[in-house]
């Protein structure tokens, strides 16, 4: 049996049902790891306390023959999830110090199927990044190095703290949130599963909010089946969002039968590129490949606005964080910075307390949602979006699943990129059309590239129907038999 | 068309008014909280309200029922769609840093309203437009010397936005505005339009024009807070506004302060450094869609209105349109009038001048309210029974009401215990008459000569011997037949 | 479009954020980048398109009116930078 913190969920789930070890060891085993992985500095905090309490709990319910879907399984949760009683962050100095005194849905449903805490996972500041570099509290190491490199690298974001622990096998699984890619792009660069669901699946309520119109919780972990499993558990209907869709939820790992003979699978030609590297298209047509092979009818589709889709996003979610972020305010909560007038106190804490990508972003949303831009920026972006979600209705009416690659490229070096924003906004470019348009989407590690480092492929699917999703992942997971391992596994010498 | 004299001719207002009115509900807009005045600070507050990080707005079904019933009070078109946006501003005591209201597509638009003047014409007034939206927090300014308190109770209740058209011209008019917008939603039972703790507040705005020329530049009086204030604030606001044009200043677009101590209008000192309230659809909430039918029920099951009753009151129940106004003003006192002409059971004109008489009289004088009053329906409603079947006099009438309000007896056991039934029997009162003429010859000449107005004299005596009792129609009838 | 350091300083205060005067520059720059970027959606002809509202097609919850909340102030103001007796305070507001 390999070491408990390396098993995959679903193996835990197992181990634990049978009696093979309990849920405090399976935690014991976890907290180690999760020390083990400081370097990764993945945690903003650590709760090796009430991970301990929970997973004496847990083998309470057990014993009591109460068992949840998640029993005993320790996760980490990303640090926008607010924690009743534990510090919640976002990433953010402006934050500081906050104490949620409520539990966010999507957490609560993991607590009451058992699941165990065991610290709040670090991310880029407010959700808005793709390198985790953005972090108040630091930026977080891809535990994967490039082959004969040993510079650090980014394990992308804005789920960074989850992709890395979850990788380092710091955790079984985690909780990310996915605006334009913040799930699928960082597990991609650090060679798991990230599940971004249908928007409306999983609550927002008790999730800080960056663009309530784009902002979706979803899973990171090491298999296609225990995402299946972790989205079973934190999806569903919830009275307190508005937004969260009255639907039941399926059981997603029955869906993995891996037989997706007569599936159609679009491959969009916009998604072609300028400057994509060479081995993402080999890797692209090997995954095309691998699913013709299953039984599947690749199916060339067009989605022509896909090249907009990325400015549309980069107006769209500034301007709703604009307005989002405006609470943070040093009157209720977090950082304060003392002013002579009410203004000023607003502009210095204001000022001292959001990092400069957040201040770029609130700046750009403000500016768009202006008088005199509103129509020319805010208003078009509004149209352009509905537009990108008319080419996936379109395309769903002759294919079941899209077939794109995650990235534009691998993991790229911690520092790299800072100086222009854009080069860093279109890490995005092939996770964000699937945000604009509300649609369930995943990132499956396929293979490695020519220096070494995971490349993921990424499924799309129409609205609440993540099992074809899975179900398609399930095979390509299958085909790729990615056993490769990062040069960082937490508890290994 | 009421006009002011200026320095260099006559000038006419022009107002229109934003009424915030806070719907009567139990919890808030977008909360579970309590909406209730008062409490202990921040005890009716949810973390939505308090805007803590996550937290979600919830749309509450009562809140949209109260505007719709509002708008179609108001004789206005029902939106079936409308849409919740973001006003985007910083201020203490708005959590979000921005509230949630309705900017281009309201939930109800344009309507109107009926006024009903002192000098009996009636006026229309346009509505342009009704939305919900979110109160803000208080401020206390007055704690400490250099701090504002904030209390977030009343951060997040519902409020209803109703615009008027620039319609009104006079601060009167303006009075009576309020004052039926105030009627028609107790009516409704939507707000209960007290003005004193702020579950009615008004906006002013008002710019002045040479009669005939384009619209002035307007200014904007917040929050004032009766209808007397009002009145003031218009009086005050419309003299400085002339006086600043006629010394040859311009009128600035601004947003003013009426102190309420001094009665003057004050520009509010933080700067109007440009609003640029940023409206865009809030993304945690999905645009308002209203099912025709459903507002079909609503309509349904409106209550009589002011205008409705009023045209009744006077075509049905044949009262003067002034009687019928002050009876409907108040839906409180429609439903004791009402009561007491028990369906056709009494003479509806005898119990309006009752009522808008003597009942109005001792509830002023003793300053109770209606629902408090010692003489209700049912007593009123006794007393003239005995007025109307000849027991009483109208003249001993008012003397019993006087001892019913004292001691909230019933008319019909103060009549019996004091004795005081009307001498109606034709014999006894033969006898009376004989008697005074008997004793006052010389006046009895004099009537004889043709003096008419003795007669009242002689009625008077019968009167005084009987301490008021006799029927007066009876005596008279009697005088004149023997005196003629 | 493109914006100076006029308006970055108006925006930044419109957002209540503090920028130093000798960042006003260097924002402007970044802000016209990303603006000139975004500024290829002009190319496209969306007239009589319907802006999109929700990407989600559902009829909006109503929740009936009832007081499920409250009654917590400590908790209201537990992380509050400063409070007094219940109350958030802040610096004096002058209206």
């Amino acid at each position: 049996m390999p070491p408990l913190n390396e098993q995959t969920l679903s193996a835990a789930r197992d181990g634990l049902a049978k009696g093979d070890f309990n849920a405090v060891e399976l935690t014991q085993a976890h907290i180690a790891a999760v020390e083990a992985a400081r370097p990764l500095n993945a945690f903003v905090t650590e709760t090796p306390e009430r991970a301990l309490a929970m997973a004496v709990e847990s083998d309470k319910r057990r014993s009591a023959g109460q068992a949840g879907m998640l029993e005993g399984i320790p996760l980490a949760i990303k640090d926008l999830f607010c924690t009743e009683g534990v510090l919640t962050t976002a990433g953010s100095h402006i934050l500081d110090g906050f104490q949620p005194p409520y539990e966010s849905t999507v957490t609560a449903n993991l607590w009451n199927q058992g699941a165990v805490m065991l610290g709040k996972a670090n991310m880029d500041e407010f959700a808005m990044g793709s390198s985790n570099m953005t972090s108040f509290y630091g930026a977080v190491e891809n535990p994967w190095r490039r082959s004969g490199d040993n510079r650090p690298l980014v394990p992308g974001g804005s789920s960074g703290g989850s992709a890395a622990v979850v990788a380092a096998r710091g955790a079984l699984a985690a909780t990310g949130t996915d605006t334009g890619g913040s799930i699928r792009q960082p597990a991609s660069f650090c060679g798991i599963v990230g599940l971004k669901p249908t928007y409306g699946r999983c609550s927002r309520w008790g999730t800080v909010a960056f663009a309530s119109s784009l902002d979706q919780p979803g899973p990171l972990t090491r298999t296609v089946r225990d995402a299946a499993l972790m989205l079973r558990a934190m999806a569903g209907h919830d009275a307190k969002d508005s937004t969260s869709v009255d639907r039941p939820v399926p059981d997603y790992e029955a869906a993995l039968t891996g037989d997706i003979r007569g599936l159609k699978v679009g491959i969009p030609k916009e998604y072609r590129v300028d400057g994509m590297a060479a081995e993402i298209d080999t890797l692209w047509q090997q995954g095309i490949d691998w699913l013709r092979q299953a039984g599947a009818e690749p199916v060339e589709i067009s989605l022509p606005h896909t090249r907009y889709a990325l400015p549309t996003y980069y107006i769209v979610a500034p301007a709703e964080a604009s307005s989002n972020l405006a609470r943070y305010d040093g009157v209720r909560f977090g950082l304060r910075v003392p002013g002579n007038t009410l203004d000023e106190m607003y502009e210095a804490t204001r000022g001292e307390g959001f990092g400069a990508e957040v201040q770029r972003r609130v700046l750009i949303g403000t500016y768009v949602l202006s008088a005199g831009y509103y129509d020319a920026y805010y208003n078009k972006a509004r149209q352009v979006r509905t537009l990108i979600a008319n080419d996936f209705s379109k395309a769903f009416e002759n294919v079941d699943v899209v077939l794109t690659p995650t990235t534009p490229s691998a993991a790229f070096a911690v520092g790299e990129k800072m100086d222009d924003p854009i080069a860093m906004y279109l890490n995005d470019v092939f996770t964000v059309p699937a945000s604009l348009a509300g649609l369930p989407a995943i990132s499956v590690p396929a293979g490695l590239s020519g220096d070494g480092l995971p490349l993921g492929l990424h499924l799309i699917g129409r609205a609440f129907d993540e099992e074809t999703v899975l179900k398609a992942a399930g095979v390509l997971e299958e085909a790729a038999q990615f056993t490769a391992e990062p040069g960082f596994i937490a508890g290994r010498g | 068309m009421a006009l002011i004299e200026g320095k260099t001719g006559q000038w006419e207002m022009v107002i229109g008014l934003e009424v915030h009115a806070q719907v009567t509900s139990e919890s808030k807009l977008f909360s579970g909280a309590s909406a209730t005045f008062g409490g202990e600070p921040n005890a009716n507050v949810s973390m939505v309200d308090a805007a803590m990080p996550g937290m979600l707005p919830v749309l509450n079904r009562r809140s949209v029922e109260q505007a719709v019933k509002t708008g179609l009070g108001l004789n206005a078109k029902i939106n079936l769609t409308s849409v919740f946006e973001r006003k985007n501003y910083f201020y203490a005591d708005l959590p979000s840093g921005y509230q949630i209201s309705q900017h281009l597509h309201p939930i109800v638009g344009e309507g109107t309203v009926v006024l009903d003047m002192a000098d009996g014409t009636t006026r229309e007034v346009g509505i342009e437009r009704l939305h919900l939206e979110q109160d803000a927090g208080k401020s206390l300014h007055d704690q400490h010397p250099s701090k504002t308190y904030i209390d977030l109770n009343r951060s997040g209740i519902t409020l209803m936005e109703i615009v008027s058209k620039p319609d009104l011209r006079t601060a009167e008019e303006v009075g009576v505005y309020l004052a039926k917008l105030r009627s028609i939603m107790r009516y409704l039972g939507t707000c209960d339009g007290n003005m004193e703790e702020g579950s009615m507040r008004c906006d002013v705005n008002l710019s002045v024009r040479k009669p005939g020329d384009p619209l002035g530049t307007r200014t904007e009086t917040k929050n004032v807070n009766s209808i007397r204030f009002v009145k003031l604030a218009i009086e005050h606001e419309v003299h400085r506004q002339i006086a600043v044009i006629e010394e040859g200043g311009r009128i600035v677009q601004e947003t003013r302060l009426f102190d309420s101590v001094k009665g003057t209008t004050r520009a509010m000192r933080s700067k109007e450094e440009a609003h640029d309230y940023r409206y865009f659809p809030d993304p945690d909430l999905l645009p308002l869609v209203l099912d025709q039918a459903w507002v079909d029920e609503v309509r349904q099951a409106l209550p009589e209105l002011p205008d409705a009753k009023k045209r009744r009151f006077v075509e049905k129940l044949g009262l003067s349109p002034y009687d019928a106004g002050v009876l409907v003003n108040d839906k409180e006192t429609a439903a004791f009038y009402e009561a007491v002409i028990a369906g056709d059971k009494r003479d509806a004109k005898l119990v309006a001048n009752w009522v808008t008489g003597d009942f109005f009289g001792a509830l002023n004088r003793s300053g109770v309210a209606l629902s408090e009053a010692p003489v209700d329906a049912d007593k009123l409603g006794g007393l003239l029974d005995l007025v109307s079947d000849g027991t009483i006099s109208g003249r001993i009438a008012k003397d019993v009401f006087e001892e019913m309000w004292e001691n909230g007896k019933t008319a019909a056991d103060i009549v019996e215990a004091k004795g005081l039934r009307q001498i109606s029997d034709t014999g006894a009162l033969e006898a009376m008459v004989d008697k005074v003429i008997a004793e006052n010859p010389g006046q009895v000449e004099q009537i004889k000569a043709g003096n008419e107005k003795l007669l009242g004299w002689f009625v008077g005596q019968i009167m005084k011997a009987t301490q008021g009792k006799a029927n007066p129609g009876m005596v008279n009838q009697l005088l004149r037949k023997k005196l003629s | 479009m493109s914006v100076d350091r006029t308006t970055v300083a108006k925006i930044a205060k419109l957002a209540r954020i503090r920028v130093p005067e000798e960042n006003l520059d260097g924002l402007a720059g970044e802000l016209n980048n990303i603006l000139g970027w975004i500024e290829q959606l002009s190319e496209l002809d969306t007239d009589g398109v319907e802006p999109m509202t929700s990407v989600v097609a559902m009829i909006p919850p109503q929740r009936e009116d009832t007081v499920t909340d409250g009654g917590r102030p400590e908790d209201v103001v537990r992380n509050a930078p400063e409070s007094v007796g219940g109350y958030f305070v802040v610096p004096k507001v002058i209206e």
